[in-house]
């Protein structure tokens, strides 16, 4: 634990706002206790990517940020996740509300039955977020010109957005996410489902994304983690165990445990 | 021996030849079964099928054909003058069966020998007082009696026949397929063979009903025709049948209160079992499902007389005197709304529960990913998950509607039995199935077209019910191109 702090006060030094600030986060599935004692701080504009064995809870992490774990009757959590200065967890605060700030997307790539254009335009229509058709064209347009997809389809705005290839539907569920313009952009394995050139693709599309958001990412991939992430937090057995810069946590880790996963000992 | 008994001596032998086949592949492979083609129990059903297989056969074709073939050797043989104009070769037919079958019955107990029967004439006091002293009548003309003794003469030789040779048939069976039993021997293909025309038939069978179905209603249904104009009953407004002659037989009457009843309960039943479905699937805490599920559940296991009898005994005169009475639409307890609200409380769980699992087969990928995005639970439903269910949900909504257009108990105690075409729905009408029902009960003359008509109304269902499920097909179709 003293080498994950030691790692967390150099990031500070770094000079970037934290967005998400998360104090002894514990996690419980009924008897199981998932996550435990996590700290962490989340930097604005950042790439964080989560990484480690399966089952070591990075996922179960994520969706806690944007309170997904809430749709799942057994999981309780306790401790601070902090946005912005305001406690996530706290009553007063609307998941529907946060999960419109907190945006996400999942492993397998998930389009509603529904045309491209009515996919994208789902968020904006449910929050309100446009007063006319045309400025309801131009979110659509930017969210997945974001996305990279805007030339792909834009000829086919009214065909199923199931129709799409897996690459192209991925990105259309960034588009969706992207286009309800949210503060923080969840990603929980987003290309785990894709192939080599797809992968490509988005992650090309989440370096562009750090510009306007924070995201955060959970990959199974060392290399992908490698590549698009600035910082890295590595879980092992429900702990957080080390995090720190991408390169600190790939070139010098602090904790054997990081070590003998990243040079593929465990997980 | 009677049919039943050879059949299930054909099966004793059956299990004989399963037990003998499976020991002589065993010895066959001299102790080793790996040098079998097959496991030894395939070598056992082979030798069974072999056996019971061309003997049940012929058993089936034979007792099929034997009445046909008696039937037709004994009507050669009745006089025609014994033909009088009063009686028809069929009726006199009917008679010596009946003779026949009364002759039988005195061997069987004993109260007159076998050979008694056979010389039995009715010049012979002493035997047909012994039998009128049973109680056995035996018909008074002696043609018909000679016909009945010719009759069972066939029956008795043709039973002895078929016995003689499904037996030989099935010892044939059993030794031919035990003399092929040899290592190199594909028992296991023949059984697996065996067993997928098994299947198939199965199928075919079912299909060959609907067939048959069908077809038995179209001829009665032109029959019905040729005697009726048909303009009249597709486009006729008044049903007044009477046997004496001069009916009515107009369907529109019919087929309005049908189509009134069926709307009334599904506007009741589709709204309300669509709910409860995404409240169950999208709400309800496992445990409350795990309770509220099955309680809807029973509401499909009521019989639908028990929801007549609650039509006719609470919720008729209960809208009669709370609402019809007092809004001044009329004081019949039998009314369309009446049958179709108790019609709707019967369909609740069919939409309810097939909704439910169409509901659940959404991928909760989809749910994730609207809720993700910021929806709440109920514009996940409106906006993600209806329409993805939207093909299936429109199938349990037409299923409910075949079954709502064929529900009779519930219209009968509900809405009455009078035929008319009104707007009203505080009044009483009736539907196409219990005019069925009413034609058809009671003693009746297939010739007339009063009940004739019962063929044609059961033709125009069956044509209602098969244009909606072409209907719901071709939406299911539609949406399943747009949704998947």
């Amino acid at each position: 634990m003293n080498d994950m702090r030691l790692a967390e006060r150099t990031v500070d030094t770094q000079g970037k706002p934290i967005k998400f600030s998360c104090r002894d986060v514990q996690v419980y599935y009924g008897d199981k206790h998932a996550i435990k004692d996590v700290n962490v701080d989340l930097e604005d504009k950042t790439v964080t990517a989560f990484i480690g064995p399966s089952g070591c809870g990075k996922s179960t992490f994520l969706r806690c940020l944007n309170r997904m774990n809430d749709t799942i009757d057994i999981a309780r959590i306790e401790g601070k996740m902090i946005l912005d200065g305001e406690d996530i967890y706290d009553r007063r605060v609307d998941p529907v509300q946060l999960r419109a700030r907190v945006g996400m997307v999942f492993e397998k790539p998930n389009p509603f039955p529904k045309s491209i254009y009515d996919n994208v335009a789902y968020g904006p229509r449910i929050h309100g977020l446009s007063r006319n058709k045309a400025e309801l064209d131009g979110i659509v347009e930017k969210a997945l010109r974001g996305a990279a997809l805007w030339n792909e389809v834009k000829d086919r705005l009214n065909e199923t957005g199931t129709g799409l290839s897996g690459g192209q539907q991925q990105r259309l569920c960034i588009a969706r996410a992207v286009a309800t313009s949210p503060e923080v952009l969840l990603m929980d394995e987003p290309c785990s489902a894709l192939d080599p050139i797809a992968t490509s693709q988005v992650e090309e599309l989440i370096d562009q994304l750090r510009e306007e958001f924070s995201v955060v990412i959970v990959t199974h991939s060392m290399q992908q983690a490698a590549r698009v992430s600035q910082k890295t937090a590595f879980f092992h057995l429900g702990n957080l165990v080390e995090y720190g810069t991408t390169d600190d946590i790939f070139t010098n880790p602090q904790d054997p445990r990081t070590e003998s996963y990243i040079s593929g000992k465990i997980g | 021996m009677s049919p039943f008994w050879i059949m299930v001596t054909i099966l004793a032998l059956a299990l004989v030849g399963y037990i003998l086949g499976r020991r002589r592949a065993g010895s066959s492979a001299a102790g080793d079964i790996r040098k079998l083609h097959s496991r030894p129990t395939y070598y056992g059903w082979n030798t069974a099928i072999w056996t019971a297989l061309p003997s049940l056969l012929l058993l089936l074709v034979w007792v099929l054909a034997q009445p046909l073939i008696v039937d037709r050797a004994v009507n050669g043989n009745i006089p025609d003058s014994a033909v009088s104009d009063s009686q028809t070769r069929g009726q006199i037919m009917s008679e010596v069966q009946g003779t026949a079958f009364e002759l039988g019955r005195a061997v069987n107990e004993g109260i007159v020998s076998q050979s008694e029967a056979r010389a039995l004439s009715l010049d012979d006091a002493a035997t047909t007082e012994k039998l009128a002293a049973a109680g056995i009548e035996i018909t008074p003309s002696a043609p018909v009696l000679e016909a009945a003794k010719d009759y069972r003469a066939f029956n008795l030789n043709a039973s002895r026949a078929l016995t003689g040779a499904a037996l030989v048939l099935a010892l044939a069976g059993l030794a031919w397929s035990l003399s092929q039993i040899k290592p190199g021997y594909r028992a296991r293909n023949i059984v697996e063979s065996f067993v997928r025309g098994f299947l198939i038939l199965c199928s075919l069978l079912a299909i060959a009903t609907t067939v048959g179905i069908v077809l038995s209603l179209v001829f009665e249904s032109i029959r019905f025709f040729q005697l009726y104009p048909w303009q009249d009953f597709f486009f006729g407004t008044e049903w007044t049948p009477s046997f004496g002659g001069g009916s009515k037989l107009g369907m529109l009457p019919l087929l309005w209160g049908t189509l009134y009843i069926s709307l009334i309960a599904l506007l009741f039943a589709v709204p309300i079992g669509l709910f409860a479905a995404i409240y169950m699937s999208e709400y309800a805490t496992p445990r409350v499902r795990g309770f509220v599920k099955p309680v809807i559940e029973v509401l499909a296991g009521i019989p639908t007389i028990v929801y007549g009898l609650f039509a006719l005994v609470t919720v008729g005169p209960l809208i009669r005197d709370w609402i019809a009475a007092p809004a001044g639409f009329g004081n019949s307890a039998s009314s369309v709304m009446t049958a179709g609200l108790v019609m709707g409380i019967m369909l609740i769980p069919f939409v309810s529960s097939l909704s439910d699992d169409i509901i659940n087969a959404v991928p909760q990928s989809l749910r994730d990913g609207s809720l993700g995005l910021g929806s709440t639970p109920s514009e996940t439903v409106r906006n993600v998950i209806l329409p993805a269910a939207l093909p299936g949900i429109v199938g349990a909504i037409l299923l409910a509607a075949s079954r709502a257009i064929g529900e009779t108990m519930i219209v009968v105690l509900g809405a009455g039995a009078m035929a008319r075409i009104s707007g009203n729905p505080f009044d009483a009408m009736t539907t196409i199935t219990v005019k069925i029902v009413g034609q058809l009960t009671g003693d009746n003359d297939f010739a007339s077209p009063e009940t004739l008509v019962a063929f044609a109304l059961g033709l125009t269902l069956f044509v209602m019910t098969l244009a909606l499920n072409i209907v719901a097909l071709v939406i299911v179709r539609k949406y399943r191109e747009q949704y998947e």
